[in-house]
């Protein structure tokens, strides 16, 4: 069953044009890696896709309703989720301020199953989020999606800035959130750890999808060559 | 005991500009817009007030209560009207709107209710005028009491509002990073609106404590507001305890500055003022937060 649609979307920010035509769906329970170099124009896909950029063109459709020109908060109340990149945490509440104020959809997910998956932030339950390290401020950043008990988690860099042993505990916990059978598209600059958790791959280059494929059977030459656009199409 | 006297009146003076720049702080803390025509707005609540007592004839501090929906209505329609379109371009906008409405909302007063200048202290009740005579130099009256306990009931409400419930985190969060609140699910658009309603109230709250203590006409707006403005800048752009602190270190210079010569009233205030922007502000910057 199809979750999310999109359509032939166009975004701009003044003259550029970061998103060009873009077609593609993501379906209930499946893991979909966005990979491309930067600027390519994978977060301003996902910002489109929660709601928190206006595209130019094209259709952003949920459950085969089009939802392109539905403000941010609404989604959210539909199960779309975006945890941003640079985290952006609300500096003077606390973790669980944070995590409370976000919990816009009843569900698995409550304050007390969020400090589950993430136990360190247990103890750093009434501190002010920005005195948090950076690892747990990601942790928040996740937590705090999941609050809204998202059918739909958008995930945008949540390994950028982050020591190599707390990008691998965040992708531990992410694996039991996917096991749990969230659907996830995410964005992420490590080809291994992408091709690892994702179960299909859409490689973007310059605004457009050059390569899309099943994790598994993609072929990692073929990967790289789309991702630096070596072999681009005339 | 003259200059304790003059601190004790201060005290009563600075909780009412408190109470006036309660408004102001909390549109500047969570929208970042500066409210030109905060004064007159407080001004308009006096006149809603002063109307709804002329033609009923009830207490004022009733005849508030009536008020008081007025306000928020209007509270809210200038937010989701005037407001949220000037805020999409830039931070000038809402300036010139502002101010551009505090010259509608004057003129409006002007042709409704003529520029005769009005009080509401004669049907406010004998206790207004009341006082205690503490010793010989020193009294305390009955409405400077009440003036300053409802000043700290006002501010205290709104740090539990703010630190206690969701809805104050929402607040909070849409003042710190409105984008990243919607995308939590917070309607910031409805948060922007209630802050601007909460505002508006509380400076209609101020209104009727102007009406109430001296005397009020359509002209009246500009001179709370410079009051107003400056408590807030001495207790610190967008600190709310600091806005209530402002009110009260500003009341006090101004009567202190009274003892030593009835003229320097103003000027000893204003002399506060700009000691402390020289002192804080000297490249320093600004930034929205809440006591916790």
């Amino acid at each position: 069953m199809t979750l999310l649609r999109v359509e032939d979307l166009d975004c701009r920010y003044g003259l550029l044009q970061a998103v060009r035509g873009v077609t593609f769906e993501v379906a209930q329970g499946e893991t979909v890696a966005l990979i491309g170099a930067n600027g390519a124009g994978k977060s301003t896909l996902l910002r489109a896709i929660a709601g928190a950029h206006r595209p130019q063109g094209g259709r952003v459709l949920i459950d085969a309703a089009d939802v392109t020109s539905m403000r941010a908060h609404r989604r959210v109340s539909l199960g779309i989720a975006l945890v941003p990149e640079g985290r952006r945490l609300f500096p003077s509440l606390t973790v669980e301020e944070n995590l409370r104020v976000a919990a816009a959809r009843r569900g698995r997910w409550n304050v007390q199953s969020v400090l589950e998956v993430f136990p360190l932030l247990q103890a750093r339950r009434h501190m002010a989020a920005a005195n948090l390290s950076g690892g747990e401020q990601q942790a928040v950043a996740i937590g705090r999606a999941l609050m809204s008990n998202p059918r739909l988690l958008l995930l945008d860099e949540v390994s950028l800035g982050l020591a190599p042993i707390v990008v691998d505990a965040v992708y531990r916990s992410l694996a039991g959130i996917i096991n749990e059978g969230t659907t996830v598209l995410l964005v992420e600059q490590d080809l291994t750890r992408a091709l690892k958790v994702a179960g299909r791959v859409i490689c973007m280059l310059e605004g457009r999808i050059v390569l899309e494929g099943d994790a598994a059977s993609v072929d990692r030459d073929q990967v790289v060559s789309a991702y630096f656009g070596l072999k681009r199409p005339a | 005991m003259t200059i304790v006297n003059a601190v004790v009146q201060g005290i009563f003076l600075g909780a009412f500009y408190a109470v006036l720049a309660c408004g102001l702080s909390i549109m500047f803390g969570v929208m970042r817009i500066i409210n030109l025509a905060h004064g007159d707005i407080a001004v308009l609540g006096a006149y809603v007030v002063f109307v709804i007592v002329q033609g009923t004839g009830m207490s004022p501090f009733v005849a508030f209560i009536v008020a008081l929906p007025v306000m928020i209505v209007f509270g809210y329609a200038l937010q989701l009207t005037i407001l949220e379109r000037s805020l999409k371009s830039g931070i000038l906008t809402p300036l010139l709107a502002t101010f551009g409405l505090s010259i509608v909302i004057q003129n409006l007063l002007l042709i409704r209710f003529s520029p005769d200048v009005r009080s509401l202290g004669g049907e406010a009740g004998a206790f207004t005028t009341s006082s205690w005579q503490v010793t010989s130099g020193l009294s305390v009256s009955a409405f400077g009491i009440v003036i300053l306990v409802v000043a700290v009931a006002v501010f205290g409400a709104l740090q539990l509002f703010l630190s206690r419930t969701r809805a104050g985190w929402a607040m909070r969060a849409t003042a710190e990073d409105a984008d990243a609140a919607e995308l939590v699910g917070i309607n910031s658009r409805g948060v922007y609106a209630r802050a601007t309603a909460l505002a508006v109230a509380i400076a209609a709250l101020g209104g009727l404590f102007l009406a109430i203590r001296s005397v009020f006409d359509p002209l009246s707006g500009p001179t709370q507001l410079i009051f107003a403005f400056e408590a807030v800048v001495i207790g610190g752009m967008g600190r709310l305890w600091g806005t209530l602190l402002g009110g009260l270190a500003l009341g006090v210079a101004q009567t202190v500055g009274a003892q030593i010569n009835p003229e320097y009233s103003a000027l000893t205030g204003h002399l506060l003022f700009l000691a402390v922007l020289i002192v804080r502000y000297g490249g320093g910057r600004v930034s929205f937060r809440v006591a916790r």
